[in-house]
């Protein structure tokens, strides 16, 4: 295989990684500042259980966010060094302003959050929380302004030429703000908000069925059930404005995202379909005018299809997009049911009691995880062949230092890597939620604490 | 060219790279040298309290690479990504220790059992040692130059070829001192055996690092006759390297009078005048080519555009105090020696 294929295997194969975590950390962050806030008001022992428990679970997937991010940050030079030397003005500094604005408060509060329970007072542990969640959101702003600008390119000039040509900032807002920024950055923290929030429904609803922790479990379930409600319906508003937005700045994209071929008045909108791109057809189950109207609130105007671009300007992989897309799509209907099941079980009464339900929550926290990876990879595809869009070839744009066996070799070894951590993962992950919301012994002053820790590590130590 | 301070703003984010990757050397410094001690502790209880030690900040030094190397990106793009190309294998293994270095962390205590256990302690006291030696090997890289063509890609032989013996000797340097600086933390963080035990290794410490120091000098002013230049044509920056020799006087005494908050203070120091030592050396050049030195990588052909620079120079006079602000409160709150409690690793 060619260096441009390997370095976007192995690009996507580390990204995609990255991105089983961070939403997890933003979505729980979010839910702790909730339980917590909760505790400080009501004073309830149980809330701060809570809190602790998803604390542990949180340190997890950050742990494992920052480790695989990390690897993300030096991949730019290392897989797309002309990539970077084009776009390092402007992806750089949203990058550099990550670091600073982001990271640096998300992990200076982190140290406080999980180990200054016992070390600084309630409210400082709040504010802690709060802002390892601020500071969880604040990267996805950047790294998603850094992504948006590669998809809709804004506030910027081009200098040279050839193999020296690159982007400069003109005017540093436009740039941040693109045409695609605040759809899409609202929609990936929605996305990450869900794959949180479901993540608790599950734990709940296991602990449920088992007949654990039912008092506190109740609770917690209510307030994650009221926020799965309120952050899906909202997703598939951010969707449906996303989808426009592209459709208004990227038509190739989308028009492979319908398996648009030829412009068509009006335009279907597909549920389910097959796109045979050799004799360019779509088949499927579509609701006529669909795409028309979404487009445009007008069920007769319009929409471009792939036609109209040129062969080496369209996406190829058109049926991978297309599956991608609506995998999401029926996975964000799906969800909105679920939620509002639920709910409805809930003013009856029986929310409960209807185990069938509960089973269904439990399984559930994989979808948010399923849309988030396969929304990345519609998007990704689709800005094919471009990795600036319209400006700059994504076969243009790999390191020509780098050889083949050079990639093959980190390929594999973070491919073992992560089969590792993931197996990990799991295994801790189902460790913690089998312990359950465990009764610490509560130690309050040293001497006691001293006393248990010998007798811990006397046990350990034969 | 604007300029601030009377300096140029590719100049002034030398500086800001410069200044970020020295706090990351001191951070994560002694992080890896605690690492790399772990195996010479035989006790749980030692591991785990040398563990706990670094707990509650390690991921937060972490965090001056990622911004450092943002900023890297940032501020000289072609040099991050002629840099990270052409040494390829040696970062990929560098944050393959690092995310092993990771797990280890948080993953050893979580089970009671020996293997388990024992597997990671030997996990993360081999992935911090290597962790150390690799930042002196690339940095060895960096001093003497690489062979970088006219469009700044790599030529060169590939990962073998960076494993020359200046950077090997660098790399012993950069493991040897972040030994030291390990120790004398750890012995600002412990109490009882424990500390007893790392008075002894603390002089090992030293004995290690004098040894490589000695050796990589010589290597340096015998065979790389380019790194003293800068300091020939101006001599007034040779306050650095001596400065760095003072320090490196004057840590033993501490050591030996037990006074280990100076200790700790002058292990900072030494990293940061080596440091400065380099900076020196290099400016204004980034990246020595071997093949030429018109395709050599300097901070002016490598920077963003002056807007960039200025923008970026402004967010890290908004950030940088900000950033202090909550490193201090967290190094304050975990002031002290380690205590275990339910929430340690
Ligand atoms: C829980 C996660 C989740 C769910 C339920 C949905 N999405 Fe999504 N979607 C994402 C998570 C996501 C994402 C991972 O966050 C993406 C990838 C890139 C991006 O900006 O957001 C994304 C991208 C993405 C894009 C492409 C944006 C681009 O290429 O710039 C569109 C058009 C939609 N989504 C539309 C929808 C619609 C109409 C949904 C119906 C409910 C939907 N998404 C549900
Ligand atoms: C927000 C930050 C992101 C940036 C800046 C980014 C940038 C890039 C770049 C430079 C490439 C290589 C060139 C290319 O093949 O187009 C790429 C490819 C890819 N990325 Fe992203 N990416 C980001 C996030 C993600 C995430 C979170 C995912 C997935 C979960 C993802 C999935 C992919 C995939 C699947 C490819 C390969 C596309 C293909 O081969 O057709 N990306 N991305
Ligand atoms: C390809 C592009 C990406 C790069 C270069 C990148 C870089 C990084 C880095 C360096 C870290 C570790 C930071 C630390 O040390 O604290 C990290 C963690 C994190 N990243 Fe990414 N990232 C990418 C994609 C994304 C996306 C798309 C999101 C969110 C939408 C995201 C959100 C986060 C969050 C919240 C963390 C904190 C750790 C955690 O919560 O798990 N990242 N990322």
């Amino acid at each position: 295989m060619d260096v441009e294929i390997l370095a976007r295997i192995q690009f996507a194969f580390t990204v995609a990684f990255h991105y089983i975590y961070p939403p997890l950390s933003i979505g729980l962050g979010l839910l702790m500042v909730i339980f917590e806030s909760t505790y400080i008001k009501t004073k309830k022992e149980e809330y701060k259980k809570l809190v602790k428990f998803w604390t542990k679970i949180f340190a997890l997937t950050f742990g494992i966010g920052v480790a695989t991010g990390i690897v993300m940050e030096f991949e730019f030079g290392t897989n797309w060094a002309v990539y970077s030397k084009y776009v390092g003005d402007i992806f750089g500094s949203a990058l550099a302003a990550e670091g600073i604005f982001a990271f640096a408060l998300e992990s200076g509060f982190l140290g406080v959050l999980l180990f200054g329970w016992n070390r600084v007072k309630p409210w400082v542990h709040l504010v802690s929380t709060i802002g390892v969640f601020l500071g969880s959101m604040f990267s996805a702003i950047w790294i998603v302004a850094a992504n948006s600008w590669q998809q809709t390119p804004a506030g910027y000039h081009i200098v040279g030429e050839g193999m020296n040509a690159r982007a400069e900032i003109t005017d540093f807002q436009a740039m941040v703000f693109n045409p695609s920024f605040l759809d899409r950055i609202s929609h990936v923290w929605l996305g990450a908000f869900l794959a949180g929030i479901f993540l608790v429904l599950s734990v709940h609803a296991y602990y449920i069925l088992k007949g654990r922790y039912i008092s506190i479990s109740k609770k917690a379930f209510k307030i994650a059930l009221i926020a799965a409600a309120l952050v899906s319906l909202s997703q598939l508003v951010s969707g449906s404005k996303a989808a426009e937005g592209v459709g208004k700045n990227q038509p190739a994209k989308l028009a492979a995202m319908e398996g648009v071929w030829t412009e068509k008045a009006p335009a279907e909108m597909y549920l389910l379909g097959w796109v045979d791109s050799k004799h360019e057809k779509t088949s499927g189950l579509s609701i006529p005018g669909g795409l028309s109207y979404l487009m445009y609130r007008e069920f007769k105007a319009p929409v471009t299809g792939l036609k109209a671009f040129k062969k080496e300007d369209r996406p190829s992989q058109v049926n991978a997009v297309f599956q991608f897309y609506h995998l999401m799509i029926i996975i964000g209907i799906f969800l909105i049911g679920l939620t509002l099941l639920g709910s409805f079980m809930w003013w009856k009464g029986k929310l409960f009691s209807t185990r069938w339900l509960l089973r269904a929550f439990v399984l559930a926290a994989i979808l948010p995880q399923i849309a988030n990876q396969v929304g990345w990879f519609t998007a990704e595809m689709g800005r094919q062949p471009w990795v600036v869009y319209g400006l700059l070839r994504t076969s243009d744009a790999f390191s020509q230092a780098v050889s083949a066996n050079q990639i093959v070799f980190s390929l594999i070894m973070f491919f073992i890597l992560y089969l590792l951590l993931f197996l990990l993962f799991v295994y801790l992950l189902n460790k913690k939620i089998k312990k359950g919301i465990h009764d610490e012994p509560e130690v309050e002053d040293g001497v006691l604490r001293e006393e248990i820790v010998e007798l811990l590590t006397h046990k350990t130590n034969k | 060219m604007q300029t601030l301070f009377g300096l140029d703003y590719p100049t002034l984010w030398f500086l800001v790279v410069g200044g970020l990757f020295s706090g990351y050397a001191i951070l994560d410094g002694f992080d890896f040298g605690a690492g790399a001690w772990h195996l010479f502790f035989k006790k749980e209880q030692s591991r785990r309290i040398g563990l706990n030690a670094i707990g509650p900040v390690w991921d937060g030094n972490e965090v001056w690479l990622v911004i450092g190397g943002g900023a890297l990106f940032a501020g000289f793009p072609v040099m991050y990504a002629a840099f990270f190309s052409a040494l390829y294998i040696p970062f990929m293994l560098f944050l393959f220790f690092l995310i092993l270095r990771a797990i280890s962390i948080e993953f050893r205590s979580k089970e009671e059992m020996l293997w388990w256990r024992k597997t990671w302690d030997i996990v993360y006291g081999i992935s911090s040692t290597l962790l150390a030696f690799l930042l002196g090997v690339v940095l060895g890289n960096v001093l003497q130059g690489i062979a970088i063509d006219k469009n700044h890609n790599y030529t060169g032989s590939g990962f073998f070829e960076f494993l020359n013996p200046f950077a090997l000797l660098v790399g012993f340097t950069t493991l040897s001192l972040f030994m030291l600086h390990g120790a004398i933390y750890l012995l600002l963080k412990t109490e009882n055996r424990l500390f007893a035990k790392l008075t002894i290794l603390v002089k090992k410490a030293i004995a290690f690092f004098l040894v490589s120091f000695g050796l990589t000098t010589a290597y340096a002013l015998l065979f790389i006759p380019h790194l003293s230049d800068a300091i020939k044509t101006n001599p007034l920056m040779l306050i650095f390297p001596f400065l760095g020799f003072i320090s490196i006087g004057i840590l033993p005494k501490l050591v030996a009078k037990r006074k280990f908050r100076y200790a700790f203070l002058f292990s900072v120091l030494i990293i940061s005048f080596m440091l400065m030592t380099v900076a020196v050396e290099l400016y204004p050049n980034l990246l020595i080519s071997t093949l030429n030195k018109e395709y050599t990588l300097t901070i002016y052909n490598s920077a963003s555009s002056q807007k960039t620079l200025k923008i970026m120079l402004l967010m890290v006079a908004i950030g940088g105090p900000l950033v202090l602000t909550y490193t201090l409160f967290v190094y304050k709150v975990f002031a002290g020696k380690v205590k275990l409690d339910e929430t340690s690793y």
